[in-house]
């Protein structure tokens, strides 16, 4: 019995990933240059998608880190180490759960919300709730437990303190958002399963570079990653000057 | 809340989206990684869809589970390559009537060097022997794809016993073909491939085909309606249109014209009753 020894060459490799990695960018410009229809449409849905999923996650996860974060009760500890710890969930793990409730053979099958964009927002908003709802509870409940006197002094109720814990921390909280959108154009095995990557209609930009990697096309991969790496760098580029504007009038 | 107003706008935008995707005409086709790695379908696909006005939303994965999502009713029609499993599915009840659609075949693929000498000649199994023997390197699919299910129904036909004579030498990834044959070229390690992922397939590097042309190299791909009758989402009558269409002198016509570089992919055969 006896290996080859040539197997696992990594230095032959080298030259070639370097090449790749012009190549990549090369391609990247010509996508963007071009204004390639195709690309536009995926792009616009990647936006949509992820877009979509962080607005159904906000509406969840802000109001419910700011009520954890200035309530107290029974189990509040697990619930927070729950929460903290579904931060991580795995997306092929959601993904999979997601599409067993909407397949036509799951609980929510009559919706035919399997393989549309619907059901990637589904998945990405349960992916990012938690983050969203953890990172803001530690952000409001270390403000309640500065201002908790004042806001009581002003007879703010529980509810009232987290509505206004939530207006005045607006600033900070947009960097949650951030993550949490970071989270979802950036996942891939999630939207994989239950999008099926249809051409036209579910592929997204993680997916389409899942597929042209599947199809050897390294350099367009590569290109398409570099794109989608330009508009989540941009996205986070115009949050952070509209913050600021903001900041420094309203602040 | 410049943010939540654009995240808003996102949403309605969204939905419109919806909307509009839900009025359009369409059918869910599960099928194979090669029927859209090989980019057929996406020849294929924009002809029929401008024929008729009928979308066909293709979604890719290998034959096992292509038939999966089909038994669960996610699909209207499936589009694989594996005759057993596609028997069995029919058996289940899952399936109307299965048709031959075309045929290519599988390749055994490795390095130019071809440090085992398998290559030259026809036989695929006497190659497979003379891998197992040398411990080279081989790269499996371990998907329950048509593919795999051939790789090993060919293990089987050379007296090897897979499960036992496996080592480090065999590296069972369970990816799609496009990945697995990164894998392999990456690896310098041989692997069973069917031809349309392979001629489409732009990362060949220093790899080639090393056997080709044993009859028991075959691929047949195979086209089914999902039962309506078991799963009473199916769209049945446009489902069965482009089954129809598919198996037609004109879809066969289409599939034997998709070429990459001169070379044909697909060989047509609906006609064939054996198939």
């Amino acid at each position: 019995m006896h290996y080859f020894s040539y197997i696992d060459v990594g230095v032959s490799s080298l030259p070639s990933a370097m090449s790749s990695l012009s190549q990549g960018g090369l391609e990247a410009l010509r996508l963007i240059a071009g204004a390639d229809p195709k690309l536009v449409q995926i792009v616009s849905l990647s936006l949509q998608v992820s877009l979509s999923a962080v607005a159904v996650a906000c509406l969840a996860g802000l109001p419910l880190g700011a009520a954890i974060a200035v309530s107290r009760f029974h189990g509040r500890r697990a619930l927070i180490v729950a929460l903290n710890a579904s931060m991580g969930l795995p997306p092929v793990v959601v993904g999979l759960l997601v599409y067993l409730m909407l397949s036509r053979a799951g609980p929510l099958g009559e919706l035919g919300l399997l393989f549309t964009p619907a059901a990637m927002v589904v998945a990405q908003a349960i992916l990012i709730t938690p983050i969203i709802a953890a990172l803001s509870r530690q952000v409001i409940e270390d403000a309640w437990m500065e201002y908790r006197e004042q806001l009581h002094s002003l007879g703010e109720t529980r509810l009232g303190a987290a509505v206004t814990l939530l207006w005045d921390l607006r600033f900070s909280l947009v960097t949650i958002v951030l993550a949490g959108f970071g989270r979802a154009a950036a996942e891939v095995g999630a939207v994989m399963i239950v999008g099926g990557n249809i051409d036209g209609v579910t592929r997204v930009m993680t997916t389409a570079i899942a597929l042209e990697t599947s199809k050897g096309d390294l350099p367009l991969a590569l290109g398409l990653g570099m794109v989608l790496l330009v508009i989540v760098f941009s996205l986070n580029a115009a949050a952070y000057l509209v913050n600021e504007t903001a900041q420094r009038r309203y602040g | 809340m410049v943010i939540a107003r654009h995240v808003f706008v996102a949403a309605l935008f969204t939905l419109a989206a919806l909307s509009t995707h839900a009025q359009e005409r369409f059918i869910t086709v599960a099928s194979t990684t090669s029927t859209e790695q090989s980019g057929l379908f996406a020849y294929l696909l924009p002809i029929y869809e401008r024929k008729t006005g009928i979308k066909v939303h293709v979604v890719a994965l290998g034959t096992g589970q292509a038939l999966d999502v089909a038994r669960r009713g996610d699909a209207d029609v499936v589009f694989v390559h594996a005759r057993a499993a596609e028997e069995t599915f029919l058996a289940e009840g899952h399936g109307v009537k299965r048709y031959p659609v075309m045929y290519n075949d599988f390749v055994l693929i490795g390095p130019k060097a071809d440090p085992a000498r398998v290559g030259g000649g026809k036989d695929i199994v006497a190659a497979l022997k003379r891998l197992e023997a040398a411990h080279a390197p081989f790269v499996s699919r371990g998907d329950r794809s048509g593919t795999h299910m051939a790789e090993l129904e060919l293990w089987k036909t050379a007296g090897i016993d897979i499960d036992k004579a496996r080592g480090p030498w065999y590296r069972d990834t369970g990816q799609g073909m496009g990945p697995a044959l990164n894998t392999a070229v990456s690896m310098n390690a041989y692997i069973l491939a069917d031809r349309g992922t392979w001629l489409a397939f732009k990362n060949q590097g220093d790899f080639t085909v090393l056997v080709e042309g044993d009859k028991r190299l075959f691929n047949q791909y195979g086209v089914m309606l999902v039962n309506p009758d078991r799963h009473p989402n199916v769209k049945k009558e446009l489902g069965q249109q482009f089954v129809d269409w598919v198996i037609s002198p004109e879809g066969q016509k289409a599939i034997a014209s998709y070429k990459i570089n001169g070379k044909q992919l697909f060989y047509p055969n609906a006609q064939d009753p054996a198939a």
